[in-house]
């Protein structure tokens, strides 16, 4: 098992859980045992969880397995069947589960440059937390989901916020043009800045920045700035394995590989979508969390199990108290409806359809409503 | 016993929540079965009657926790303590529950407000 988080952790409890009873290597880059990320954003960061809170191991778990943890896997030779280590050690096994996951991206020439953070890892939320609470003037790069969740936390506790977007509206890819405004306004509901539509050019500062430099001209000043540009999947170490790459590990719909017996789970993975016809790179907590069981079924049975199709991806979002989730792709959908709720109540049931047929919904404080158009959405699509 | 509602008026694969403090919900499996847990998920301040009703098993509606409906166990993180159970009843047409006399576990955030501190 390469890689110790969520899909790694789901990984190992699957192969237990459907029998496997041999050894067990889980290999993993960052020194801490398996935690959940989603609360780095939001109550970890806002100090209402501790680090104890985040373990996704139960207690008394005992998976059997050996943890090799704060070591970078740097090959996998398939020939003599064994992952190499960043410290020289080779670890052997039949079978092989990649889960390296995904790294958020950094902004070009910001090395060195104190005040300046990315939001991926429990130390890069510890880092972070650490300066927000002596507040200050906060500026997000990115009005994704990892920035908006950042900006809401931060204005939680007192900062002065902005957020800068390249795009015209934040979080059009995942939620399309109409309902990305929507759920982007609920930055200047607080008072947050919204830039839109404007490019990062640099930043400023000598040793601790003090600046972020817009492409029109104008300098935003910062004494925190946080990037979130989204990550890029950690598979460089499977150059040349034979493993075929192609943005992620590309995987057949049940996790298979190019290679036999080696599966790929979570942000790292691009499954084949049988819905869609083509191959995507999930990167929710919930994929990394169910799709493990078919992977090691697949691996275990060496890929002789017919895959299902899985659930539609479904992810959540809290920004500003308001509790914000999605199920489906917006991508491809031809219309937009609110089905119950107001817009500018921030209180929202839409449904995406394509040809008459749902395929994504949203909701914004509507968990009721949002699972009976999720389950039907899982029924129909 | 509390009463809950009337049998018919709880279709299969329908929840009831009751605003007990902590508020409790009534499940009508797809097989006829009833089931009485606490409603709020232990996790996050989440109603599971509004979760997703499979077989023996309530998934939580924001995380995806799955509470196992007849032991209240739950499956995998991030929820990590079961719900508590409650008996329940059907007498004359209408459903009552009997309510556990253990401790509820609720999330921190839900465990505050009662207590009065607020969040």
């Amino acid at each position: 098992m390469v890689g110790a988080s969520l899909a790694g952790l789901s990984a190992a409890r699957s192969l237990r859980k459907q029998g496997y009873d041999g050894r067990l290597v889980v290999i993993g880059d960052e020194l801490h045992r398996p935690y959940d990320r989603p609360p780095l954003s939001k109550e970890f960061l806002a100090g209402t969880l501790g680090e104890e809170d985040l373990t996704l191991e139960a207690d008394g778990e005992d998976l059997s397995a050996e943890w090799l943890l704060g070591v970078r896997a740097t090959g996998l030779d398939h020939t003599a069947r064994a992952v190499r280590l960043a410290d020289g050690r080779e670890v052997h096994a039949d079978g092989f589960v990649i889960a390296t996951g995904a790294a958020a991206r950094t902004f070009p020439g910001s090395e060195g440059l104190a005040g300046v953070h990315t939001l991926r890892t429990l130390d890069d939320a510890r880092a972070l937390r650490d300066e927000l609470v002596r507040g200050g003037r906060l500026v997000v790069i990115g009005g994704g989901f990892i920035g908006a969740e950042v900006a809401s936390t931060a204005y939680a506790l007192g900062l002065e916020v902005t957020v800068i977007e390249a795009a015209p509206t934040p979080l059009a890819g995942p939620l399309g043009e109409t309902m990305g405004a929507v759920v982007s306004a609920l930055h200047a509901d607080h008072g947050v800045r919204l830039l839109c539509g404007v490019g990062v050019k640099g930043l400023s500062g000598e040793r601790q920045v003090d600046a972020v430099l817009l492409e029109d001209g104008r300098s935003i000043p910062a004494d925190i700035v946080v990037v979130g540009v989204g990550a890029r999947p950690c598979v460089e170490w499977l150059e040349g394995s034979g493993v075929v790459l192609d943005n992620g590990v590309k995987c057949g719909a049940d996790g298979r590989t190019s290679l036999a017996g080696v599966v790929a789970v979570g942000d790292c993975a691009s499954w084949y979508d049988p819905r869609a016809g083509h191959h995507r790179r999930v990167e929710h907590w919930t994929g990394a969390r169910e799709r493990p069981e078919a992977a090691i079924a697949t691996l275990l049975a060496g890929g002789a199990v017919e895959p299902g199709v899985p659930r539609p991806p479904y992810f959540w979002s809290d920004q500003y108290g308001v509790k914000i989730q999605f199920a489906g792709h917006a991508t491809g959908a031809d219309s937009v409806t609110i089905e119950d709720g107001a817009a500018d109540d921030r209180n929202v049931l839409a449904v995406y359809r394509r040809a008459g047929n749902p395929v994504a919904v949203l909701g914004m404080n509507q968990p009721r409503l949002f699972m009976r158009w999720r389950k039907q959405l899982a029924a129909t699509s | 016993m509390i009463p809950a509602c009337p049998l018919a008026d709880l279709p299969r694969g329908e929840a009831f929540r009751l605003e007990t403090d902590p508020p409790v919900s009534v499940f009508h499996t797809e097989d006829g079965e009833l089931f009485a847990l606490d409603d709020t998920c232990t996790h996050q301040d989440a109603s599971l009657a509004d979760g997703w009703v499979e077989d023996c098993w309530v998934e939580c509606p924001l995380h995806a926790s799955k509470f196992n409906l007849k032991t209240g166990e739950v499956d995998a993180p991030p929820a990590k303590l079961p719900v508590r159970t409650h008996q329940v009843v059907v007498e004359d047409g209408m459903i009552y529950v009997k309510l556990s006399t253990a401790a509820p576990n609720l999330p921190h955030c839900v465990a505050r407000k009662l207590a009065g501190a607020g969040t």
